[in-house]
């Protein structure tokens, strides 16, 4: 989305909630009545199959064959055949977490107009908006959901927070508070929205969550979980028991910022100490899912087993909450719980080092120091645009340097 | 909403003679019947017992989904569970934190089995039984793994609010409110695991089930309408699954589903938007092949494109002259779209109509253009068709 003056987009404003549950259990929806559009249901769903009849779309992703897989947690295959071909290639280093915007490479600026779907921002007056046809204010650089190209199920978009101020990929309070309420938006437990780190196996460093809809449980949340600890504001941390990656649970919260926040500044602290990791906001924003991952560096240290390169599934989000889009015709035939689970028992950190990560964690949040405050500086600093000279040396490292087999594996 | 209301003494009608609701409120236990085949699938009938148990009136709580009962502490897991359940039609028993009118939380057994179609082995309603969890049984199965506990039965009147991880009694709500916060500041580790219900529970819900079941049985003889808890035939034709008809029931545009592969091209499912739209009732649309609509004026060309659409596996949107069922005539605004199941192959139609110049209807004026809103139900439609169609059968984890 190029900045240009004179465009417009649908634009939809959400109200702010203060609480995902209410106390007498009713959703937001339910005492609020009716938002003005349905936001799933007619804009976002209208939107995607209007680009669908378009043919916008590298290909018809309910063409692609997929299955639960017969097992206790009910793993989900797709045969997407195509999809890596036709994929972007990633363009930065896996081994660092945080890597300061490039505007030579790929970036959401960069994409056609008719793949944005609609802005995306919180409502002035504090009630749901929706314009169907409103001016891109340049200079307040809109959030925007826009299609993800190259869908892994239907109604896939990628939601990028503030996208002209061209942040790189890297969680900051605002954002993911954002993503929150798109979730909660939403309004169904089966819209879900996703992040990978840098080293994660995310592809583009420009901040953005992923999102589609599938009408099945993730694995991921069917685990049982151990409850942690409840941090003030009634934030619940649980650990994922019985799941082939160790992984923190998020829920609760006495409002939406307690419970935003304290996922957010987990994400912070692990991409301060450059551990890579993976976010899933499942059930319309009630639960979260917080997964620090190895499965790169692993790779780097010539520690994953040619079987499982030979698959070339990437352990992101997706994979990891138990959906798994497989490349190779043999290996969707062959899905099992088994195997499903031995890939993923990769992506995992030990249990020591898990509650090393904990620990850091912890640490971060217990401090309750407002983090945010700093980092969006920081950020904006970074997102500045560079000098030449910056640009080009970014290039020059820019192909994906792995970490040295010699050097200890950073997770 | 008083036709959602209408819909709802219907669907009980429809199915139990008169005198099923006496027979329903006669029995001690509490429980609530669902209709999966309404939009939102609402509870069509709540038990005195139930409704005293949470303090609501029956107007508050029929025509509800059951969700309104969950609150902040609710694990969000078991919903889950129970929504899983749901969908793969199976039974469920579990414990879970439900909360009452005043905002008291309360933990119960919930006990949930699907009502099927004697006829076609549909499922037809979903019966929710809800034992409230009693704190001597509970120190009980503490105390005594495997003891004898029916003795203790008839004591069995106290319930105990808040945690079970506490094994606390409060006498007033005071008291409650004060246990509730010392319980969230609870640090140490522990399962996530809800109390567990003492076999006596889980035999007192079992029973309630079947009291319930064998009510429902026995008024449905009258009707015609036979229902029984176990799934006896699969035969019908065109049959959806409770996954896909739930999915199905929350969009709100006015459509129906057509089984391309059906002789005649059958509707198999029509939704509440559409029975209004056209003055007719679900069992008079289903079946039928789509032109049903068409009538002596309606354009036969228009007519061919459809056809010519359908062949190519296109989507297409025409204006078209439609008839309801009192022979009045509307310009039909319509839109079809093949719709491919799991295994990536088409599967169905689906065909949603919108009335020209209430196009804005339902969209409260400053909305979505109406081609966005019948863009928005082919998407939910196939979304709803491809993840119901994707299913290993049961599966618990």
């Amino acid at each position: 989305m190029k900045k240009k003056h004179g465009a417009k987009l649908p634009l939809y404003a959400f109200k702010k909630l203060e609480k995902l549950v209410s106390d007498n259990g009713s959703s937001d929806h339910e005492e609020r009545g009716e938002p003005p559009v349905a936001f799933l249901d007619s804009l976002l769903l209208g939107e995607w199959e209007d680009r669908v009849q378009r043919g916008l779309f590298r290909y018809d992703v309910t063409a692609c064959e997929t299955k639960v897989i017969p097992g206790r947690y009910g793993f989900i295959a797709q045969l997407n055949e195509g999809r890596h071909l036709k994929k972007r290639p990633t363009e930065f280093r896996v081994d660092k977490v945080l890597q300061p915007f490039d505007e030579s490479k790929f970036n959401f600026t960069k994409v056609g107009q008719e793949e944005v779907l609609f802005q995306f921002e919180a409502s002035e007056d504090g009630d749901v908006q929706f314009f169907p046809s409103a001016p891109i204010d340049v200079e307040n650089s809109p959030s925007v959901v826009a299609i993800n190209v190259s869908p892994i199920e239907y109604g896939h978009v990628l939601l990028i927070p503030r996208i002209l101020d061209c942040l790189p990929q890297r969680i900051d309070r605002e954002s993911f508070l954002l993503a929150l309420h798109m979730a909660a938006e939403a309004d169904n437990p089966f819209f879900r929205l996703g992040y990978n780190s840098l080293g994660a196996f995310a592809t583009i460093n420009h901040l953005h969550f992923q999102a589609y809809y599938l009408a099945v449980p993730f694995p991921i949340e069917k685990a049982p979980t151990k409850k942690i600890t409840t941090l003030d504001g009634d934030v619940k941390i649980s650990e994922l028991l019985n799941y082939p990656v160790r992984g923190l649970v998020f829920e609760g919260g006495n409002n939406v910022e307690h419970l935003s926040n304290a996922v957010s500044d987990a994400c912070i602290c692990l991409q301060d100490n450059n551990i890579p990791y993976n976010v899933l906001i499942a059930d319309s924003g009630k639960r979260i899912f917080l997964v620090p991952q190895c499965y790169a560096e692993k790779q780097a240290l010539g520690e994953v087993s040619a079987e499982l390169l030979d698959t070339q599934v990437n352990p992101a989000v997706w994979e990891i909450s138990g959906h798994m889009v497989l490349k190779r015709k043999k290996d969707y035939e062959e899905a099992s719980e088994e195997n499903a689970w031995r890939l993923l028992a990769v992506v995992s950190l030990s249990e020591e080092r898990f509650q090393e990560v904990n620990a850091l964690i912890f640490e971060a949040i217990a401090s309750g120091v407002d983090v945010s405050q700093n980092t969006t500086k920081e950020q904006e600093a970074e997102a500045k645009p560079q000098t030449d000279e910056e640009v080009d040396a970014i290039k020059n490292a820019s192909r994906p340097t792995m970490v040295s087999g010699t050097q200890e594996c950073p997770v | 909403m008083e036709s959602h209301l209408g819909l709802i003494e219907d669907s009980f009608n429809e199915s139990y003679s008169l005198w099923a609701r006496e027979a329903l409120d006669e029995l001690p236990d509490n429980f609530t019947i669902t209709d999966p085949c309404i939009s939102g699938h609402p509870i069509v009938f709540a038990s005195g017992g139930f409704l005293k148990m949470t303090g609501y009136s029956r107007s508050e709580v029929v025509g509800k989904n059951g969700r309104i009962f969950q609150g902040p502490a609710t694990c969000r897991r078991s919903v889950m569970e129970v929504r899983e359940a749901v969908r793969e039609e199976r039974a469920v028993q579990i414990t879970l934190l439900n909360y009452r009118k005043d905002g008291t939380p309360f933990w119960m057994l919930f006990h949930m089995c699907p009502v099927f179609s004697k006829e076609d082995g549909r499922v037809v309603n979903f019966v929710a039984v809800q034992v409230p969890i009693s704190r001597k049984l509970r120190r009980f199965r503490s105390g005594f793994v495997g003891g004898h506990v029916g003795e203790d039965c008839n004591d069995v009147n106290e319930v105990v609010f808040g945690s079970c991880r506490r094994e606390v009694c409060s006498d007033s709500l005071l008291e409650l409110g004060r246990v509730l916060a010392l319980d969230s500041d609870v640090r140490e580790l522990e399962i996530e695991e809800p109390c567990e219900a003492s076999d006596v529970e889980k035999r007192r819900a079992a029973s309630a089930i079947n009291n319930v079941l064998s009510v429902l049985t026995h008024y449905s003889e009258s009707t015609g309408r036979l229902v029984c808890g176990k799934r006896c035939s699969l035969s019908g034709v065109g049959h959806l699954s409770s996954s896909l008809t739930i999915s199905l029931g929350r969009i709100k545009q006015s459509f129906v589903l057509i089984d391309l592969h059906l002789p005649d091209m059958p509707i198999v499912y029509a939704n509440d938007a559409f029975l209004k739209l056209t003055g007719y009732t679900r069992n008079e649309v289903l079946g039928r092949n789509y032109r049903f609509l068409n009538g002596e004026d309606t354009d036969s060309l228009t007519s061919n494109h459809i056809e010519e659409s359908i062949r190519m596996e296109q989507a297409c949107t025409v204006r078209i002259l439609n008839y309801r069922k009192d022979k009045s005539s509307f310009w039909n605004f319509l839109h079809i779209s093949p719709v491919r199941n799991a295994s990536g192959k088409i599967a169905y139609l689906v065909g949603v109509h919108m009335e020209e110049g209430c196009a804005n209807q339902g969209g409260r004026g400053h909305g979505l253009s109406p081609e966005m809103r019948q863009l928005g139900t082919v998407g939910a439609v196939k979304i709803a068709v491809r993840s119901s169609s994707m299913a290993a059968g049961p599966s618990k984890p």
